[in-house]
């Protein structure tokens, strides 16, 4: 589809629809967010529309300010270290034969696909006391007896690779099959080796792409949200978990909006540098 | 390099099977417990999924939430896809942006605008909340499985059939909607898989009165472990692999992860 035609009054009329429906159920919902982000939250009761300052105080205030940069600090981290596991595996992935390349990724669309129940339900399982990695070991002899990992730090973390690995992939993927081949071999013609290569050549090469695809990262573990509460206490809990548990539990939905709509510029802003980082990746190339 | 190839594929892959593994051995668990190395065989808890009446219903709610949802979301993006592709429309890119955006949101946030949005309606704790929800947040799949096709199309096909005659229409309805049909349905299989195993929105869009597959698994799991739980995982995990295998051999995943096209012409 090379040339377009000028937009006649009918095309405009079919727009309409999918984009109605977009504004309607996504931009509609929003905007009463917003609204209700200053309202009044009825004790016991529900909330009444009104113009109040509280929920934001209160959400910039001490503890919830504290678990935003723990939230924030993890989801960094958890996708750096995804990043860094996913970046060679997906290097390598675009230069296999068909068949473990096509099977590679299968599995790891499989993986990206499973409810973040399945995973944190499975890592429980894993981490857990009673059926554990830990009763392979005892059945091994190298432990006494078995013990549980979870919750923990290191659980969620775990966790949170877990399901931010598979994305990590599908970000680089499109990007790195277009690496040109002529490139690296050029390397290696000049008799770099493979490992010389990598770290000189293919790395600086991607970096835009490397930095895009852990932004893009950080906003999907921000999103996280049975992860922290399977396998994490009360102090491993992210922004999500807050979020949903005001707005479920403590029927305080105005502080949940108010919270929502930080995550919202948060991730917004996010994706905003990672559209510069892009148009700019594309002007140098 | 090349040990180092070899061992992070295998570590990838020990990391992403190993979890799903576990369960799948409890799900075959005869004990009530969870025991490993496990203690005998049984499919007992697996015929549980479908004997069990309040899991029954659990599937048959997941099932028809997917399936309308993943078909009303290819009805949103699918005219979207073609017009901004086909013709000069003003702010496409910020209006293909509106159909990415939901999707490249943290799902909480999503979740709480159609929570308020329904109480704000008095309309909430419906079956056709999640659906629309479900709809709007996963419609970015076919957006971009039928935006990849507008752009992989040979200008010359439609050309040829409006030489040969045929009105504009004709030539959409004969030509160019034929030749977007596979990719949506690889997006309405995509936008199905995930709303199957999506479980933010849909919990907070039911506000507790609906229960699809994964709220079920997680208020049974405030109770404890059972290996039906693990027995729902499996199938969870049979099903996604399922659909992207045939993806893999009968649609094409590679094109639809955003290969580019050279390497699709590579050795097989």
């Amino acid at each position: 589809m090379t040339e377009r035609r000028r937009a006649t009054r009918g095309a405009y009329a079919v727009l309409a629809f999918p984009v109605g429906m977009l504004a309607v159920f996504f931009l509609v919902p929003l905007g009463i967010m917003v609204a209700t982000s200053f309202y009044h939250r009825i004790e016991g009761a529900f909330y009444e529309p009104a113009f109040e300052l509280a929920n934001w105080q209160r959400f910039f205030s001490g503890v919830y300010m504290e678990r935003t940069l723990f939230s924030i600090g993890i989801s960094l981290f958890a996708g750096a270290v995804s990043i860094a596991l996913a970046f060679p595996f997906t290097y390598f992935l675009t230069r296999m034969r068909r068949r473990p390349h096509v099977v590679l990724l299968v599995l790891v669309m499989s993986a990206l696909a499973l409810s973040e129940v399945i995973v944190g339900f499975s890592w429980t399982v894993l981490l857990g006391r009673s059926a554990g990695i830990s009763n392979v070991l005892v059945w091994l002899g190298v432990m006494n007896e078995s013990a549980a990992y979870q919750p923990s730090f290191f659980a969620v973390l775990l966790g949170l690779c877990y399901i931010a690995f598979p994305y990590c992939v599908l970000t680089l993927y499109p990007q790195l099959t277009r690496l040109d081949p002529e490139v690296t071999e050029a390397a290696q013609t000049l008799g770099a080796s493979p490992w010389r290569t990598f770290w000189t050549v293919v790395v600086p090469i991607c970096r835009p792409i490397i930095m895009a695809g852990f932004l893009l990262v950080f906003v999907f573990t921000l999103g996280s949200y049975l992860i922290p509460a399977f396998l994490g206490r009360p102090e491993h809990w992210t922004l999500s978990v807050f979020i949903s548990d005001q707005a479920t539990f403590n029927a305080n939905v105005p502080f949940a909006a108010a919270m929502a709509l930080f995550l919202t510029f948060l991730s917004l802003g996010v994706v905003a540098l990672v559209m510069w980082i892009e148009a700019r990746t594309r002007r140098i190339a | 390099m090349r040990a180092l190839r070899w061992s992070l594929t295998t570590l990838v892959v020990v990391f992403l099977i190993a979890p799903l593994f576990v369960v799948a051995v409890v799900s075959f668990n005869e004990n009530r417990y969870m025991d490993f190395p496990p203690e005998g065989f049984s499919l007992h808890w697996y015929a549980q999924l479908w004997e069990d009446i309040s899991w029954r219903e659990s599937w048959t709610t997941s099932l028809v939430v997917a399936a309308a949802s993943a078909a009303l979301a290819v009805l949103i993006a699918t005219p979207l896809a073609y017009l901004l592709r086909a013709y000069h429309v003003r702010l496409a890119p910020v209006l293909y942006s509106l159909g990415i955006l939901p999707f490249m949101l943290p799902p909480v946030i999503s979740a709480l605008g159609a929570l308020v949005f329904w109480n704000s309606m008095h309309h909430s704790g419906r079956i056709e909340n999640i659906v629309m929800s479900h709809a709007i947040f996963f419609s970015t799949l076919p957006l971009v499985t039928v935006s990849l096709a507008m752009e992989a199309m040979d200008p010359s096909l439609p050309e040829a059939a409006q030489t040969l005659g045929a009105s504009q229409r004709t030539t959409f309805r004969t030509i160019t909607l034929p030749l977007l049909v596979p990719s949506m349905i690889t997006g309405y299989a995509a936008a199905f898989v995930l709303s199957l195993n999506e479980y933010i929105i849909a919990f907070m869009v039911s506000r507790f009165s609906v229960v699809t597959l994964p709220i079920k698994v997680v208020n049974d799991l405030r109770y404890g472990f059972t290996p039906t739980i693990a027995a729902v995982a499996v199938v969870f995990i049979a099903i996604a692999t399922t659909v992207f295998t045939l993806f893999a051999l009968y649609g094409n995943l590679l094109k639809f992860l955003g290969a580019d096209p050279a390497i699709l012409e590579r050795e097989r």
